[in-house]
């Protein structure tokens, strides 16, 4: 019983597969996943945009969408609809191949990068030897479709705009690649299968997740950090920023090919999430050992909605940056602290086991978090608050 | 020789060719990232994949991108107004180009020689080369590291003077 709940999407494709001659079963086998990420994560898009303005909305203190069906969960397909039947405009001096060709770049390198991620036991599409080293290279392919975008568009804002993002996610991703290195270092594999492996023992009931260790909880910080700013969400959303850029790289984007962009940057969130969960929160693992008859992929969903969640709540709470701040977050705090948890890693690799490691790597890393963060402070020269008021 | 060869150095081929030949210089460098991406689809098939992904990581995500922002920091990238989406240079491009290929191409085939001859295929695993790295060939790679050290030093002091010069 347990072991059908917890493979049933595997029993379902082989089901499925088995129904069709013996010659065409390996290429089915690969078309139905496909048509099984292809179709599910979009609906699941479509649901946390419901989430999402509900969420901001009850953080804001008004009600959010509440007027096509039962609380507002129809308003996608409302959503949708508008965005296939509006206008398609493109401007008249744009650039109409790159124009045309950069959401849809965007979009398919996006859902490329779910095809390492093991959704549950034995849930993933390839189960590559370098599968991390793949998500990175796709991921650092979107963002020439976010500078084609910008570029395409002949326009002020969306140039600016893309440039921004350009530079926020090279920025960026070097702190990215670097927190994901160090649980490369203590699992000793770049496959994303074995690293939840890694991940998916307990002692007194509580998992050996990467994120309940001194290394593994700086790292899920800097990646969190990380992930936040190479999804382009607030408070590191300047390449988009309304108040100055109109609505940065997609300005020039209307009608069906603006949804696509939409939908590319919320695929990127559940992407990148699903990675942070690989990679700390130990995937498809359940949390308690007595809850390990909980079908892995519930567990793995529930881990993706909860970063979601998490990254609605930022969106909801902070401030926007400034391009300056931006920068020197990136490479005067984010970027040391990172190579530091690198030695702090292999420290902690070679200490053996024991309570002494704790106290050591604990003690370096919050050193280091206090000592950058005083001396950044320290820097800014932050003096007196002062008020002015309006005459 | 597979069908799918055939279709990825098509592609690879046309993305170089347009490189060359276009006349804007955004889309050349676009074109450019066509070939990369294929150079990369090359190496996955001959099973090399460490190579593959790192192709992509490297060429797509850095250099396309530094090329880009350099053409667009130049002002290159305003299209020419008189029609035609070729370059008028086409041909000396061209030249250059097949003359780099010919110069390497002529490298690789004097080096032929010195290599063994059919050898079966090696596998080679990501953990194999990241043990040749620690291991036989730590030497260049600290060097690398060295370099590339300087480079960035290097650079940063040229923004600092720069901007030492303007307060």
């Amino acid at each position: 019983m347990f072991e059908t709940a917890d493979q049933i999407f595997v029993l379902l494709k082989h089901w499925l597969v088995g129904l069709l001659p013996m010659a065409l079963q390996p290429v089915a086998g690969v078309v139905v996943s496909v048509a099984a990420i292809v179709c599910f994560f979009p609906a699941l898009f479509a649901l946390t945009t419901v989430f999402e303005r509900k969420g901001l909305g009850r953080i804001q203190n008004r009600i959010g969408p509440n007027r096509t069906g039962p609380f507002g969960i129809l308003q996608p397909v409302a959503d949708g609809i508008k965005s296939l039947t509006k206008e398609d405009i493109v401007p008249l001096s744009a650039d109409g191949a790159v124009h045309f060709l950069a959401p849809l770049v965007l979009v398919v390198t996006v859902f490329m990068g779910f095809a390492v991620l093991p959704m549950g036991r034995n849930m993933v599409l390839v189960d590559m030897d370098a599968g991390l080293l793949f998500y990175f290279a796709i991921g650092a392919s979107t963002e020439l479709s976010v500078f084609m975008a910008g570029w395409s568009s002949r326009n002020k804002y969306s140039l600016m705009g893309a440039m921004r993002a350009v530079a926020q996610m090279i920025s960026y991703e070097v702190a990215l690649l670097l927190s994901s290195v160090a649980v490369v270092m203590i699992s000793g594999s770049l496959s994303l299968t074995k690293i939840v492996e890694a991940q998916n023992h307990y002692s007194f009931g509580l998992p050996h997740w990467y994120i309940f260790t001194p290394w593994g909880f700086a790292g899920f910080v800097m990646y969190a950090i990380a992930t936040t700013a190479e999804t382009n969400r607030s408070p590191f959303d300047l390449p988009e920023g309304e108040s100055e850029l109109v609505a940065g790289y997609h300005t020039e984007y209307s009608g069906f090919k603006f949804a696509l962009f939409f939908l590319g940057e919320y695929l990127a969130m559940f992407s990148i999430s699903g990675l942070g969960t690989t990679l700390f929160l130990g995937g498809w693992s359940a949390p308690f050992s007595f809850l390990t008859w909980v079908p892995s992929w519930f567990w793995f969903f529930s881990k993706l909605m909860l970063s979601i969640f998490v990254f609605i709540w930022l969106r909801g709470t902070l401030p926007r940056l400034r391009q300056d701040q931006l920068m020197n977050f990136a490479w005067k705090f984010v970027l040391p602290m990172c190579l530091l948890n690198l030695l702090v890693a292999g420290l902690w690799r070679f200490m053996g086991d024991g309570w002494l490691r704790w106290v050591i790597c604990s003690a370096i890393l919050v050193a280091a978090y206090v000592g950058l963060g005083w001396e950044e402070m320290r820097r800014m020269h932050i003096g007196a608050r002062s008020y002015r008021y309006a005459e | 020789m597979s069908f799918a060869f055939y279709l990825v150095s098509a592609l690879t081929v046309a993305g170089a060719l347009a490189a060359v030949l276009l006349k804007n210089t955004v889309h050349c460098a676009l074109a450019l990232t066509v070939a990369f991406a294929g150079l990369a689809l090359l190496f996955l098939q001959l099973d090399a994949q460490f190579a593959g992904f790192a192709q992509i990581l490297v060429y797509i995500g850095a250099v396309a991108i530094l090329v880009v922002f350099a053409i667009l920091l130049t002002r290159g990238s305003e299209t020419p107004k008189d029609g035609g989406i070729f370059s008028r240079t086409w041909l000396a491009g061209l030249a250059v180009a097949a003359a780099v290929f010919a110069m390497l191409g002529w490298a690789v085939l004097q080096s032929e020689p010195g290599l063994p001859r059919a050898t079966p295929a090696p596998t080679v695993t990501v953990g194999e080369i990241g043990v040749a790295l620690m291991g036989r060939y730590v030497l260049p790679l600290e060097i690398v590291a060295l370099l590339l050290t300087a480079a960035l030093i290097g650079a940063v002091i040229v923004a600092m003077h720069e901007k030492e010069g303007t307060k």
